[in-house]
């Protein structure tokens, strides 16, 4: 099977299997080069099998996948040469200083001790942590942290860079940092593969997206196409009271038959609705029930919106099948 | 996070800016990848005051304890148990620091830096081949600190200078060895903190279940026994036997044989679990 040059990953049917769980369950995934391509579902839903495989960490069970026309079980040598990986869990020893870890992996790229020390002191001084360089990583903040992590995986230019979840659990000041970082690394024409379950950084940040639930793919587009592709709309309503929150949703659910999704602010519902006719019936059905409404939106959906069109779940408060994932 | 700033993509000051690209160098071979790792180990010796300890520390506080307030009641007088006890003490050191690179590749597979690693070019068993070969130094270093110590206050090795080198080349072997126990443990459990537990608690039974603090003749008859089933017991019969030149050749054979069960048996089952992590 030759490769399109023009991409930097293709899958077929890639399929994982831990046990019962399916953790991935046919993905086709195709990334062009040189963009920021998004991969983007709940926890669980297969994001991390894909890199890893993609990385040639992990095997699949079946299907295939190749990296720049190079399988990734059968020519994972070649594939190596060509990928960098910042995982979920930071790849840094915290027994050693930055410095040090930057140079550990500079060396692990084959770089010899001398040119490794002079690019390792390079990206101390990028990213602002010269100060902090001969002291020991344990001691760091955590944006410290993951700023080395990042600037670890940037000691060579990687043709193809996977960045999984990089900005979780990071403040919002240092998740922009690292946005700001990752816009950096193509501007070489470098191609990364992002994983998320914020939609807000694969809006932002990505060219193409796939969006992925239960090990399978079910959209995939540029943020705009899947944000105007979805006929329905979202009707964003923010209730008043947000304790009347449940009760606002059965009676939507059963006057317009419309889906209700609740969301991680208490007070703010989101229902499904076909048309602009049926969102001011909602809303007359809120105001009869007595139930007031604080703000609400209609209009182009964000990509939760679209999320939730396609699933029937929002990506946020999910962690199924989880632990699979962490397994591997 | 508006909108307006993904239009705006060069801001002012972003870190990591001005970092200019770097031509990936070819692949690096097999002995740089292991020097890379032996280089790891040493310098971790300098920063995390526990390999020091266990490598400096430890062995004095040892030597001075058993020698002054129970090797009388042993031996007669401290300087008899010194003469018995002081390669014990030296093996018992060893023992003690080899689990150290142990403990830092289960730490490596639990956080994101085995999957780094895994996703380099480079020769993956250095790994495991370099940091050993890092170790060798510090295991120098600990076998030296209560020696030193053990001559100052008055251990007479019998064998000379060629017995204590032979004494210490052969630890060098021996610490290897059982160093793949360790190792075993460490791939093996997915906790640090769990293998870090299952390290402790077995390098315990396997040093004072041999006979490095009191001769095995002197227990009853079924501890003797398990005493002489444990690698160290033979390990420090060995030592003692070069460092005094009294060394039988059936000893000698023991010694090297615990050496050799340890590998066949732990380095094996360690090398395929680690490869297995990628299934």
């Amino acid at each position: 099977m030759t490769g399109n040059p023009a991409l930097a990953i293709e899958t077929h049917e890639l399929v994982k299997v831990y046990g019962e769980t399916r953790a991935l369950d046919g993905l086709d995934l195709t990334v062009r080069t040189g963009t920021i391509h998004g991969v983007l579902g709940p926890n669980g839903a297969g994001k991390t099998t894909a890199m890893k495989i993609l990385a040639t960490l992990l095997q699949p069970t079946s299907g295939n996948a190749q990296v720049f026309g190079h399988d990734v079980v059968r020519e994972a040598s070649a594939v190596r040469r060509r990928i960098g990986l910042t995982g979920q869990t930071m790849a840094l020893d915290e027994d050693m200083t930055g410095l040090q870890n930057l140079i550990l992996a500079g060396r692990l790229q084959g770089l010899r001790h001398r040119p490794a020390t002079a690019r390792a002191e390079q990206l101390l001084e990028a990213f602002e942590l010269t100060e902090v360089g001969n002291r020991l990583v344990k001691t760091y903040s955590g944006g410290q942290k993951r700023r080395i992590d990042v600037a670890a995986s940037m000691v060579v230019t990687h043709e193809l860079l996977f960045l999984d979840e990089p900005t979780t659990g990071l403040d919002p000041r240092s998740r922009s940092e690292v946005w700001q970082m990752i816009r950096v690394l193509v501007q070489d024409g470098g191609t990364i593969l992002l994983t998320t379950q914020y939609l807000d950084e694969a809006d932002q940040m990505a060219d193409d997206l796939t969006l992925i639930d239960h090990g399978r793919v079910v959209a995939r587009g540029t943020p705009a196409e899947l944000k105007t592709s979805r006929a329905d709309g979202v009707l964003e309503v923010l209730l008043t009271d947000p304790s009347r929150r449940a009760e606002a949703g059965t009676l939507l659910a059963r006057a317009i038959g419309a889906g209700v999704d609740a969301d991680s602010d208490p007070s703010r519902l989101l229902v499904k609705i076909p048309d602009a006719d049926q969102a001011a019936r909602a809303l007359g059905e809120l105001a009869r029930a007595g139930i007031s409404v604080e703000d609400f939106t209609l209009g182009q959906p964000s990509l939760d919106t679209v999320f939730l069109a396609l699933t029937g779940h929002s990506t946020l408060d999910d962690t199924r099948e989880e632990e699979a994932e962490v397994r591997a | 996070m508006t909108s307006s700033s993904t239009q705006a993509r060069p801001a002012a000051e972003f870190p990591g800016r001005s970092v200019p690209s770097l031509q990936r160098p070819p692949a690096p071979g097999v002995l740089f990848a292991c020097r890379t790792f032996a280089w790891r180990t040493l310098i971790k010796l300098k920063y995390v005051q526990d390999h020091l300890g266990t490598a400096v520390v430890f062995p004095v506080i040892l030597t001075l304890v058993f020698t002054y307030l129970l090797g009388g009641a042993i031996a007669g007088t401290p300087g008899n148990y010194l003469q018995f006890f002081l390669p014990g003490v030296i093996v018992l050191s060893l023992v003690a620091s080899s689990m150290m690179s142990a403990l830092t590749l289960n730490r490596d597979i639990a956080t994101g830096m085995f999957d780094r690693v895994r996703s380099t070019p480079i020769w993956q068993p250095a790994v495991l081949v370099g940091t050993m070969g890092g170790d060798v130094l510090r295991y120098a270093l600990t076998s030296v600190v209560p020696l030193a110590l053990g001559l100052l206050l008055g251990f007479r090795p019998d064998g000379g200078f060629a017995g204590v080198v032979l004494a210490l080349l052969y630890l060098q072997l021996f610490t290897f060895s059982v160093s793949w126990l360790w190792m075993f443990f460490a791939v093996l459990i997915p906790q640090p903190t769990a293998a870090a537990g299952v390290v402790n608690l077995l390098q315990f039974i396997l040093l004072f279940g041999s006979n490095i603090l009191a001769p095995s003749q002197t227990m009853p008859g079924w501890l003797e026994a398990v005493v002489k089933l444990n690698p160290v017991t033979h390990a420090a019969t060995t030592t003692r036997g070069l460092m005094h030149g009294d060394l039988s050749g059936g000893d000698l054979t023991a010694g090297l044989l615990a050496c050799a069960a340890l590998i066949v048996v732990f380095a094996t089952p360690t090398a395929l679990l680690y490869n297995r992590k990628q299934r």
